[in-house]
């Protein structure tokens, strides 16, 4: 076994690490050594932690790679690995029950993986992983043979977009930058992750930081900037770490610093760990923090590419967008602008969440339609339910009912339906959801997260919340569809911001697709899909019901009334709704309406 | 320069101008309530927006930066029913407390509420309510009446330079506050109350001392040498508070002395005829202010009333000049020296150097602000 290369890959990103990750791998180590394997990045043999693979509904996810031949294993707990380290790299026989299934292989052949091609491969804590991968090829030629126009032509070429949220074109902002003159201009690597429910950009910054260096590092020298930031939040503890490990073996190496490549120039950049409030990922009020003050956006009077941090030109780019510059320098803008459509480039990564098989990080070609990424690579909706909508773009996106499935995931189509690609969101929801619920939900985030700044965001959201609220309650007007119809419309068309231009979509989208289900709430005072408790009323069936007394034990608010064997009632004035009794009955006399 | 159209009326200006820089010189006022050429621009109330043709959304006048060829509206029924819509909102979430505040019949705020006619609320909910109060002495801080202008957080950081206050939270609770809510230790200086648009900021001396009717009086603080113009408010015959007018040397910007320190007027130790010494200064004594056990500071006790005689200006003049003469006689001119004073005029302070170098023939002058 000693003459066989041997490779294991466990991934490492925060979701896996919450599994056990770190422990799957420390048994790993262990038993290599105990077995006298020498590992290590130079040696043939080695245990490695890889960022994350996306597929984090199995996570822990491991490779053993055993002369170029991997097997991936899924849902590995640390006590499963003497089993994987016996039968499969001492014996040669892979355990095949543990081997990830259809479901593994399905959730990757649709996808497309450029930005995220080298996470969940190389180890992220290593500068040398990273050169062995091509890394730091592209920055030397941007350094020592590009010109910064054609650097910027390339980028233009590539059709690459900002995958921030608005799709701003990378190489147009980067040539306002170039264009504007000035004694000191910036890069900002955009890591907030604003929307709670996305963690592409995190998994991009745990799992491959040296990308995101990369094109800083090439945009620095497209625009003419010497000194950098990568904007984190500080929750993100791991990208925190790696971003800072990376940065200093980037110094360590001179690939930082001054004299970057013998090219005469200089190259700073400082992590900027902060605290990410929402709109903390706002280009303007982010700018303001890294100024010292609060982050609150201001009118854009000028591009911040012409008028940006401290009034210098400024590019702020996404990490995800950063991590891509390298790709495109390295295979060529046309195979880039290729990958997509005709008016935008490349992949996008959608943290895909819900009520779908396969949850997970998942990277398409942009052009895919949402139905191939919920049903073929989502492995379609779980527990045998039906698909009802998807929400793209987080809490201030909009939700798509099955009608627009076949649609393309492109800036221009979502938009057409009413959401946006923000920073690549997807939450699927399946037939228990209530529409109405669902957008309260998402109010409950914007309404809290609003800056405070401009009235319509700061007091419209709220008030739209309150009127969600009352509708969810019985309490519903009804004039309210209209009137939060008439109030969302006035806060998008008046906020300062895209934060309030956004964050009614939620509302909007949901009464442009599931009217009738506000209707039902506002007029029947019922939920159709029994998810709002105040509209529940919870009911015996008396033909069902066999007197056994199950539910009445059960009641916490002694709410049921009956003699044994005799058909039991619920007391309406006493019900909570809990629906304990629902769970209790064995005969399915509890009827809930 | 830029030529562009508003409501019909063709200007040019310069480029660096704002659409409502531009109205403004066209005397066309658009609402707003965030707004203040002398502070950075904010674009937070959403009142000032303004039609520009080929822009499908409406645009804030005082954040959008003239473009040659621009075709302004100011005022069209879809943007008066967007600027009501949010003088709504804001009236949602506010005390609607007119009777009883101060700023009632001069508040931005109630003018534009009845301007737009808003009696009835469509929208109604949380509101915000803070009971705690802050104990300073002179800003009186009533936030649940606060707009969000950030006026007063702008002209602290941008003007006065104390930074004394900020916004904190977030959403519907966004409030401006001094660091940690404590109570307010600033400069005092009042800036923040005289830009606040609402009652939300007012002078705590001024609480229910009246509203309106006041008689104006223009006139210069007496304080320092800068000479910052000030309008006293007057009732019956009393200061009642102190603003200073936008049109000014001092553009309407006042520190604590000039827009607090106004009790001295009315106070009754204040001298108002002269007097003259008739006890030697020997009577005085070294007072101790120690009471309670703890290290007392001996300060000087000042001099009582029956030390002196009131006299007529004529009969002062007349013994101040014997007394110099005295003096220049026994001792010679540099036996005497003359220390004058900021709060006067320069002609008064021309006219005192040159009697003292020329009359009593010396150079012994000086001024707390140097001559
Ligand atoms: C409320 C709000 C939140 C945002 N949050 C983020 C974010 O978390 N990350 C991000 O990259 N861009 C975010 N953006 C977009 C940025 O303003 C900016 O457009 C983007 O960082 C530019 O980079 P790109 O061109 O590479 O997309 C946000 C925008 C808004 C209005
Ligand atoms: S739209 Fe909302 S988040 Fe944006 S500036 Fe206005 S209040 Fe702040
Ligand atoms: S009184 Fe002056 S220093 Fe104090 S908060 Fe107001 S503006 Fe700032
Ligand atoms: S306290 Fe007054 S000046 Fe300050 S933000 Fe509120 S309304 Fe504006």
């Amino acid at each position: 076994m000693r003459d066989k290369e041997l490779i294991v890959k466990v991934c490492s990103g925060t979701g896996s690490v919450s599994a056990g990750g770190a422990e799957v791998l420390q048994a790993f180590e262990n038993l290599g050594s105990s077995y006298g394997i020498e590992t290590g990045f130079k040696n043939g043999c080695r245990t490695q932690k890889v960022g994350c693979r996306g597929f984090c509904s199995r996570d822990v996810l491991v490779d053993v790679i055993l002369d170029g031949e991997k097997i991936t294993y899924e849902g590995i707990k640390p006590d499963m690995v003497p089993r994987i380290f016996e039968e499969h790299i001492i014996q040669g026989r892979p355990v095949l029950e543990w081997v990830a299934g259809d479901e593994h292989k399905k959730f990757h052949s649709g996808q497309t993986k450029v930005v995220l091609s080298l996470c969940g491969e190389i180890d992220p804590e290593e500068l040398d992983a990273y050169v062995a991968a091509g890394g730091y090829e592209t920055s030397l030629k941007a350094y020592t043979q590009l010109s910064p126009e054609e650097i910027i032509e390339g980028i233009k070429r590539s059709n690459l977009r900002g995958r921030g949220g608005a799709g701003f074109p990378a190489g147009h902002k980067w040539e306002f930058a170039r264009k504007t003159r000035s004694d000191k201009k910036y890069v900002i690597c955009n890591g907030n992750e604003s929307d709670p429910g996305a963690f592409a950009d995190r998994c991009i910054m745990e799992g491959d930081p040296h990308s995101i260096i990369e094109g800083m590092m090439i945009c620095a020298r497209a625009i003419g900037a010497d000194k950098g930031y990568i904007y984190v939040r500080d929750s993100y503890a791991l990208a925190v770490k790696r971003l800072r490990r990376a940065l200093e073996q980037c110094y360590e190496q001179g690939l930082l610093g001054k004299n970057l490549f013998d090219s005469g120039l200089d190259l700073d950049i400082r992590l900027y760990p902060a605290p990410g409030a929402f709109i903390c990922g706002e280009a303007t009020a982010l700018l303001k923090v890294i100024e010292g003050k609060r982050a609150m956006p201001v009118p854009r009077m000028h591009r911040t590419a012409e008028k940006g941090l401290w009034e210098r030109p400024t590019i702020v780019n996404n990490a995800e967008t950063l991590a891509n510059v390298p790709r495109i320098m390295s295979r060529g803008a046309e195979w880039f602008a290729g990958l997509g459509t005709e008016t935008s480039g490349g992949t996008k990564v959608f943290s895909l969440t819900g009520k779908v098989k396969n949850t997970g990080l998942v990277e398409i070609p942009l052009g895919m339609t949402l139905r191939e990424i919920i049903h073929d690579i989502g492995g379609g909706i779980s527990n045998g339910k039906s698909f009802k909508a998807v929400q793209l773009g987080g809490p201030t996106g909009g939700c798509i009912p099955e009608s627009f499935l076949d649609h393309q995931v492109d800036y221009e189509s979502l938009a057409l339906a009413g959401t946006i690609m923000g920073s690549g969101g997807m939450v699927v929801f399946d037939q228990d959801t209530c529409m109405v619920d669902t957008s309260k939900f998402f109010l409950e985030i914007t309404q809290a997260e609003s800056c405070g700044k401009c009235t319509p965001c700061r007091i419209g959201i709220r008030r739209m919340y309150e009127i969600l609220d009352r509708i969810t309650k019985g309490k519903g007007r009804l004039w309210d569809i209209e009137l939060l119809e008439e109030l969302g419309t006035h806060i998008r068309t008046t906020s300062l911001c895209g934060f309030g231009m956004t964050a009614p979509n939620p509302v909007l989208s949901t009464i442009r697709h599931f009217r009738d289900e506000y209707a039902v709430h506002i007029k029947d005072k019922k939920c159709p899909a029994l998810v709002c408790k105040d509209l529940l009323s919870f009911s015996c069936i008396q033909e069902n019901c066999t007197g056994c007394g199950m539910c009445k034990k059960v009641c916490p608010a002694d709410a049921i009334r009956g003699i044994r064997k005799k058909p039991h009632k619920i007391d309406q004035q006493l019900c909570i709704k809990c629906g304990s009794c629902i769970d209790a009955c064995k005969f399915g006399a509890i009827h809930i309406e | 320069m830029v030529s562009l159209n508003i409501d019909g009326k063709q200007l040019s200006v310069d480029k660096s101008c704002t659409i409502m820089d531009a109205a403004s010189k066209l005397g066309i006022t658009v609402p707003n309530l965030c707004h203040n050429p002398d502070l950075s621009t904010f674009g937070g109330c959403r009142l000032c927006l303004v039609e520009v043709e080929g822009n499908p959304r409406p645009l804030a006048a005082c954040a959008t930066l003239v473009q040659e060829g621009m075709q302004v509206k100011s005022s069209t029924p879809y943007l008066e029913r967007l600027r009501s819509t949010n003088v709504e909102l804001l009236l949602s979430d506010h005390p609607n407390d007119c009777m009883l505040c101060e700023r009632a019949g001069n508040c931005k705020l109630q003018e534009l509420a009845y301007y737009y006619g808003i009696r009835e609320n469509r929208f109604e909910g949380t509101r915000r309510t803070y009971d705690k109060q802050d104990n300073n002495p002179f800003v009186s801080r009533e936030m649940e009446k606060c707009v969000m202008c950030g006026q007063c957080v702008r002209i602290c950081e941008e003007i006065q330079g104390a930074r004394a206050i900020d916004f904190s939270y977030k959403g519907l609770w966004t409030k401006v506050t001094p660091p940690f809510e404590k109570d307010l230790d600033c400069e005092f200086c009042g800036q923040c109350v005289g830009v606040c648009p609402t009652g939300a900021l007012t002078g705590k001396m001024w609480s229910n001392k009246g509203r309106q009717k006041f008689r104006e009086v223009d006139t210069v603080c007496s304080y320092c040498g800068c000479g910052c113009n000030l309008t006293l408010a007057v009732k019956k015959n009393q200061i009642v508070r102190v603003y200073s007018r936008k049109n000014t040397i001092n553009e309407g910007m006042l520190c604590a002395k000039g827009r607090f320190a106004y009790e001295f007027v009315h106070s009754p130790d204040r001298l108002s005829r002269p007097l003259i010494r008739v006890n030697p200064k020997s009577n005085w004594v070294l007072e101790d202010t120690h009471d309670s056990g703890g290290p007392g500071k001996q300060v000087q006790r000042s001099p009582a009333l029956q030390d002196f005689k009131e006299v007529s200006w004529d009969e002062a003049l007349e013994y101040i000049a014997f007394k110099i003469r005295e003096i220049k006689e026994s001792s010679g001119p540099d036996a005497i020296g003359g220390l004058s004073s900021a709060r006067c005029t320069n002609e008064e302070n021309y006219l005192f150097q040159k009697f003292i170098r020329a009359v009593i023939g010396t150079n012994n002058i000086d001024h707390c602000a140097r001559y």
